[in-house]
């Protein structure tokens, strides 16, 4: 069997299971996010009166985070009211930040368990050997009241990472690049799975951008073997209990595809879907009218210190506005000692709160129709950050500060060469 | 859950995503009511909800309802009155939250090609069958697991769970 199907065995209370089989999952973590007032009313419409364990749900207030209209508060404030009648203490309330991010600075995702959140990104908890999944309002309404959820287990497709990686270039060029080639419907339904020396090279941070983005292949949930790199991590953030399942030696994936990383150069991800991707090159000397550096695949510490080094001491061109978006608080206040925002607002970067801000177009920084953006999120549907027509183009962090500085898509590798950046 | 119906074709392509079918700017209303009137108005489409009668199909190509977990993507489609939604393959999310809402998802390899908009058709739950009357063309659906096919009778997740819980009362207090 595999490390994912032991673990979904062992929820299921079976010995074994197999891909195509339907189980009924005890779940370790059940997250909601502001979206999903929803929840609160199915659970209602259930028959539903305690939830099934209040220390397992977790409430995040970041889509809204500092809410933007009436409505939007109207719904938080139901949020507060149900999670004090329900005794659920882990309310992350608008100064937290991304549900993902939360998770991994809290210590919340664990190896071997299963997380459930009513977002479509909770693939990105694979980085950590846990089986993340997002689901709608009624499947997640449906844990509250009975603590399980069903799931078909998934066929497993392994992606094996190999060769050496380019000066600028990061977890998510490789991840954009794999998603050009497979295609957005690619991993529907399936787990899909990274392994390989490039693993090595890629922090927590970077495993989670990579995971994050299996979403956008149509992944049910991803997976990386935890190794030193994980358990480190954890120890930091303060998690000793968990259980690390290993994959049969006879296990059959249904795909194995490799990689071999070492012609891949930055990529870019053009509008209007996540797999039309070129490199870099192909865009250079396009205007960008902003670029956006944050949410819960490219707001992180390592992403705010590359574009820091990139930004010092020099300005974001004239005609080319920058956005921040930190992941979470912590994030920020990672940020803040070691002087990333500053760097970046003395170069005339914005500041917005952490949380999901303009990644999904709801607010604090959205686009009006023909202007372009680049940036470190995941999506570049139509409307995706704001106006239906407005341009979204998807890169690194590395790309994002680049095109800042010079107000226009140019690649990162420029200022590496240049020994501008190490 | 009827187990023939019959309406127009309102046909869209490929990777429709949940941007498309329900914008993120309304995700934060909460009434039925409110969520229809903005049914695929991200789309090429955006006045579906004026030409759309109830018991009308959409049709869709490869990965529709793909990108955010997004119920209201679902319960817009049902809020109009689709009573079924045709596509060659459903991202994850949005075919659990359909079935969940008791709104059948019918994956049916070749249907894109065998339907224009404004096509009548006919679908048999039970058979398998769908028709083009305009066309005389006929098409089989993928078989349902029974497990879907259970929530889709019980008339969704909800009405399921309702009775698992008030059966468990019953005896409980028995
Ligand atoms: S940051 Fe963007 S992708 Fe991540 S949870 Fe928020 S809206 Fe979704």
């Amino acid at each position: 069997m595999h490390a994912i199907e032991k673990l979904l065995a062992k929820k299921a209370g079976k010995a074994t299971v197999h891909a195509g089989e339907f189980i009924n999952c005890t779940i370790d973590i059940a997250g909601i996010n502001d979206l999903y007032y929803q929840t609160v009313k199915s659970f209602g419409e259930m028959g539903g009166e305690t939830v099934f364990d209040n220390k397992k749900i977790i409430l995040f207030f970041d889509h809204y985070a500092p809410c933007a209209t009436e409505k939007q508060a109207d719904n938080h404030k139901k949020f507060r009211e149900f999670a004090k009648a329900q005794g659920i203490k882990k309310l992350m309330d608008i100064n937290e930040g991304v549900c993902h991010q939360l998770m991994a600075d809290y210590g919340f995702s664990h190896p071997g368990e299963i997380i459930v959140i009513t977002d479509s990104h909770t693939t990105t908890h694979g980085a950590f050997g846990a089986f993340g999944t997002g689901v709608g309002a009624t499947d997640l309404a449906t844990i509250l009241v009975t603590g399980k959820l069903w799931f078909k287990v998934p066929e497993i497709i392994r992606i094996n990472l190999i060769g050496k990686l380019q000066k600028g270039v990061y977890a998510k060029d490789v991840i954009l690049h794999i998603i050009g080639d497979l295609k957005a419907d690619y991993g529907v339904y399936k787990a899909i799975e990274f392994c390989g020396p490039i693993l090595k090279d890629f922090n927590i941070s970077e495993r989670m951008a990579l995971c994050n983005m299996t979403t956008e292949l149509g992944a049910k949930t991803s997976y990386i073997q935890p190794d030193k790199i994980t358990t480190d991590f954890l120890q930091k953030h303060g998690v000793h209990n968990y259980t690390i399942y290993h994959t049969d030696e006879d296990y059959k994936y249904t795909a194995d595809l490799t990689y071999d990383v070492t012609n891949i150069g930055p990529q870019i991800a053009a509008p209007f879907s996540v797999d039309n991707v070129d490199n870099i090159n192909k865009f250079a000397g396009l205007h960008v009218d902003q670029a956006y550096l944050g949410s819960c695949t490219g707001g992180r510490v390592e992403d705010f210190a590359i574009a820091a080094k990139i930004l010092e001491g020099k300005k974001v061109h004239n005609g080319t506005r920058m956005i921040l978006v930190p992941a979470s608080r912590s994030v920020l206040e990672k940020c803040i000692e070691k002087k990333y925002i500053q760097t970046l607002i003395a170069a005339g970067a914005t500041l917005a709160t952490p949380g999901c801000a303009a990644c999904l177009g709801i607010h604090q920084g959205l686009i009006a129709a023909d202007e372009v953006c680049i940036s470190s999120t995941n999506r570049n549907f139509p409307g995706r950050m704001g106006n239906l027509k407005g341009r979204i183009y998807l890169a690194s962090p590395a790309s994002v500060a680049t095109a800042a500085l010079y107000g226009e898509i140019t690649s990162p590798q420029k200022f590496f060469e240049r020994g501008l950046c190490s | 859950m009827k187990k023939i119906v019959q309406g127009t074709a309102f046909v869209f392509g490929n990777n429709i995503d949940t941007d498309q079918i329900y914008p993120g700017k309304f995700v934060e209303l909460t009434e039925i009511a409110d969520i229809k009137k903005h049914a695929m108005s991200g789309s090429e489409i955006p006045d579906l909800v004026d030409k759309f009668k109830p018991g009308d199909i959409i049709v869709g190509g490869k990965n529709f309802g793909c990108g955010s977990s997004r119920e209201h993507a679902a319960i817009t489609l049902k809020g109009i009155g689709t009573s079924a939604i045709l596509a060659e393959s459903f991202a994850r999310i949005f075919f659990r939250n359909a079935i969940n809402l008791g709104l059948p998802a019918i994956t049916c390899k070749g249907i894109h090609a065998l339907i224009n908009s404004g096509d009548q058709i006919s679908i048999n739950f039970t058979s398998g069958e769908i028709k083009n009357l305009n066309t005389g063309k006929i098409a089989y659906a993928e078989p349902m697991n029974d497990y879907i096919m259970n929530i889709l009778q019980s008339g969704g997740i909800k009405a399921m769970i309702l009775k698992m819980q008030k059966e468990k009362k019953t005896l409980q207090t028995k």
